[in-house]
């Protein structure tokens, strides 16, 4: 083979369709990419898009109603797997092609060790034998940076962390140096600066091995960093293939331009400043939230320290970002705010009151000026209850409201929110992770809080939702007037809505200040850290665009 | 681990008290003089105060439990009125049968109604699937007693394989004392295949949704292998937990089933003591069906981290 020559592809996908059943409805529809041995290709795409079935088609994973269509091509080393037998499949997965998965949580067997996890597919491919498993298992994990390798063996996945977890699963996959590696949204579930590290690792050991990879993600800004070219897909279709750069820079389809216009951006006319009014909303002074400790039977537990003395002062109508990594105390000290959480010592004033001395019925009168909204909208709204009653229960603690008044109430926070007000008989299923997190925003608003806090609002969503919930925070805001908390580890998201930043690290308010001072001069090494892996993963072309 | 297991075993403890508290108090409560029974009609009110005062039964309650706690700690069940017989070496007897029975049914009904529920729920949909869950529907709402009586009328009348009436202690003929447990046996296992397979399908069902289900697939393992090494320790938990449920409530007698096949089991012992106010027989019954409840589900919970290594922290 000479040089000018094109060398065979080793994953050639040629119009793969995906159906449902005898339905003939296709969940993807005639796509066709190729991915040249050693390159990585990114597909991206908001869920539903098809793209994890596309990746799943490859390896014959798809969920049971779910079936490629006949005319489709899947050309793996000149191979077709469409029509290859289970036996070949067998083979091919683990041994040629190897998957990574988005929740790193659920995907490594909680009941096996992960020595035995990892020893697997080594067994299986490479038909290795017990010392020289364990001999592999045990290079791959130093390889890794994982301390302790031989301990690590013989753990049980929950004692790792996400961003461990997802490491340990990459290096298993690795073992058998597959032609291919498949990572569907390695990363989602992970916090910036682990998200960083673990995509580093999966660029550095792929390119040792000489390994394909088909990366599978919904951020488009973060794949342009990693990968060459991007497919973006859009309900089941290819609607642009093309060098990353490209696509980010000039993005040809109306839908990849709305997903390019998604990736964060500062919003226009810069942070509001409210420090110059007279009385803070709300004022922390040393605030220090233990966990109990594990005890025995016979022993004391020792508490854990979560956040270690926080002071800062939140004002009428800002919204103040509290940013950090995941264990950093930022969920802590916002449900400490609102009562969730009881502070071991410290000062919370509200308006000057003194909130930890107060009855609990003096707290529940007060909660109706603190309201919360959670990260995941798919479990903070009970799955039984309609949506108008959701949104309405706030009301029921007004004793003095009528039904009518509380029907109208709602209706007006439903078009408050951006939802028909015909949604109201609906169950919290039927609605889309957008409508969902509009629903739980139209709860925490009903009785117009002072005060809201937002715990990572945006980040099980979509970016174009991300998006567009933002907007809504920022635009109800100026109309209604309340303080926001907005909790988060998505700088991308911080600077769309923050007028002041609070950076926090293993319990501690490392850098606070001005939403521009922070980003642009960052003076704590932490936040540092934090927004380069941020400007990495968002903004590589941004100011291109 | 150790902190755990010793956890679990000291809180047993208060549980079997409590219990006891319960026992002794509810047996003063049901109406009838235990004294008056024993004596029989003809008696008169001055030989009932004597005897109720022999039986220690003056004293105040407080002292009564007290001195019952203190026999039974140094294992003493007391004597039972009807007969004088002592009542732990009756009740150890009563129990081996139903043990017997219990035990060997359960592991039937589990042996095959955990792979049968596994394979149905890796078959979602299917034929298979489809006549699991309606056999297990089936036996689920069949009375026990009813399939112990067509049980007994097939192979016991009709056929004439196993006798149908009696008992032969293990001791005494062990091959005799098998062919009358396997009637009951048959019975309750077929009583406890259905709700064992439908816990076994639905947690199977749940597991094999899971990703790290797909990722073992992803390795290249085969389906089996997917299937028993995968899904099957982590499924079958909360199956885990019903056994114990079942186990602990079926040791504490089968009434019903010792009934219908005439067998002198602990739940017969306990029904026939309660009519005939036999108080130490009760007492003693139901502290040790309690006994057998908690010490069971020890068991089950002691076994847990095997199933889920997250349990014991």
């Amino acid at each position: 083979m000479s040089n000018q020559e094109q060398p065979l592809p080793v994953l050639d996908v040629r119009n793969l369709s995906v159906e449902i059943g005898r339905t003939g409805r296709k969940v993807v529809d005639d796509l066709s990419f190729a991915i040249p041995s050693g390159e990585m290709l990114a597909v991206v795409g908001e869920s539903g898009s098809g793209k994890t079935m596309a990746a799943r088609s490859i390896l014959r994973l798809l969920p049971v109603p779910l079936h490629v269509a006949p005319a489709s091509r899947i050309f793996f080393d000149g191979d077709d797997l469409a029509s290859a037998s289970d036996k070949h499949m067998r083979k091919v997965r683990g041994g040629k092609i190897g998957m990574v998965f988005q929740e790193p949580m659920v995907s490594l067997n909680p009941s096996m060790t992960i020595g035995r996890q990892m020893a697997e597919a080594q067994r299986i491919h490479l038909g290795l034998g017990r010392a020289e498993i364990r001999d592999r298992s045990l290079a791959m994990l130093e390889r890794i940076r994982i301390q302790n390798p031989e301990k690590c063996l013989a753990a049980y996945p929950h004692e790792f962390s996400g961003g461990m977890r997802q490491r340990i699963m990459l290096a298993s996959v690795m073992l058998t140096r597959p032609r291919l590696l498949i990572a569907d949204e390695p990363t989602t579930a992970l916090d910036t600066l682990v998200q960083r590290d673990v995509l580093d690792l999966m660029a550095e050991l792929t390119s040792e091995n000489g390994t394909a990879v088909l990366l599978i993600s919904h951020d488009l800004g973060m794949v342009s960093h990693y990968v060459k070219n991007v497919v973006v897909m859009h309900s089941g279709r290819a609607v642009e293939t093309g060098p990353a750069r490209n696509v980010l820079v000039s993005p040809q389809h109306s839908y990849t331009r709305r997903l390019v216009d998604a990736l964060p951006k500062r919003t226009e006319g810069g942070a509001r400043d409210t420090s110059a009014d007279a009385e803070p909303l709300l004022e922390l002074r040393d605030v220090v939230v233990d966990y109990p400790g594990r005890g025995g039977f016979f022993m004391r537990a020792e508490p854990k320290r979560v956040v270690k003395g926080v002071s800062l002062t939140i004002n009428r109508g800002e919204t103040l970002a509290l940013v950090g990594g995941s264990g950093s105390g930022k969920t802590t000290l916002g449900r400490a705010i609102i009562g969730l959480v009881r502070p071991a010592s410290g000062s919370i004033r509200y308006l000057g009151r003194e909130l930890l001395n107060e009855s609990a019925a003096a707290m529940r009168d007060l909660r109706k000026d603190v309201q919360i909204i959670f990260q995941d909208p798919y479990s903070s709204l009970d799955p039984r209850q309609r949506i108008g009653s959701i949104v309405g229960e706030p009301l029921l603690l007004d004793k003095e409201m009528t039904p009518p008044a509380r029907r109208a109430r709602v209706e007006e926070v439903f078009l408050d929110v951006g939802l028909d007000p015909d949604f109201m008989r609906r169950l919290p299923h039927q609605l889309s992770g957008g409508q969902r997190q509009r629903v739980a925003i139209a709860r925490a608003i009903v009785r117009n809080p002072a005060f809201v806090v937002a715990d990572e609002p945006v980040s099980a969503l979509d970016m174009t939702v991300q998006k567009q919930i933002l907007h809504l925070i920022r635009k109800l805001q100026a109309k209604h007037g309340f303080a926001c908390l907005f909790v988060s580890h998505d700088l991308g998201a911080v600077e769309q809505v923050a007028d002041r930043v609070a950076v926090m690290d293993n319990g501690n308010i490392v850098e606070i200040g001005n939403r521009d001072d922070v980003f642009d001069n960052p003076r704590n090494a932490y936040t540092k850290r934090l927004l380069d892996a941020a400007m990495l993963l968002d903004r590589k072309f941004a100011g291109a665009a | 681990m150790i902190r755990f297991v010793a956890g679990r075993v000291l809180w047993a403890i208060p549980t079997i008290f409590v219990v006891s508290i319960a026992v002794f108090s509810m047996m003063r409560m049901i109406p009838g003089d235990p004294a008056a029974v024993m004596l029989g009609d003809l008696a008169t009110p001055d030989q009932v105060a004597a005897m109720r005062d022999q039986m220690g039964m003056d004293a105040p309650i407080i002292v009564q439990y007290v001195r019952w706690i203190e026999q039974i700690v140094a294992g003493d069940f007391g004597r039972s009125i009807l007969t004088n017989d002592p009542v732990l070496p009756l009740m150890l007897e009563r129990f081996s049968v139903s043990a017997s029975i219990v035990v060997l049914a359960v592991l039937f009904a589990t042996l095959i109604a955990v792979p049968a529920g596994m394979l149905a729920a890796w078959r979602q949909g299917s034929f298979v699937d489809i006549g699991t869950v309606g056999l297990a529907t089936l036996l689920l709402s069949i009375p026990s007693f009813w399939l112990g009586l067509m049980i007994l009328l097939v192979f016991g009348l009709y056929l004439k394989w196993f006798p149908v009436i009696g008992y032969v202690s293990f001791a005494t003929d062990p091959w005799r004392a098998a062919t009358f447990l396997v009637m009951p046996v048959l019975t309750l296992t077929l009583v406890e295949i259905g709700v064992i397979i439908r816990m076994a399908r639905a947690s199977a069902i749940e597991v094999a949704r899971l990703e790290y289900i797909t990722h073992a697939r992803a390795k290249g393992l085969s389906e089996a292998a997917v299937m028993w090494r995968h899904a099957f320790k982590n499924a079958f938990a909360p199956t885990w937990t019903l056994l114990g449920l079942i186990l602990g409530g079926l040791l504490g007698g089968i009434a019903v089933t010792e009934t219908v096949f005439t067998l002198p089991g602990l739940g017969r012992l306990l029904v026939d003591a309660i009519y005939a106010r036999d108080y130490p027989i009760v007492q003693g019954c139901i502290l040790l069906i309690s006994a057998i409840y908690v010490l069971v589900n020890l068991i089950v919970d002691l076994c847990y981290p095997f199933f889920d290594p997250r349990i014991a922290r």
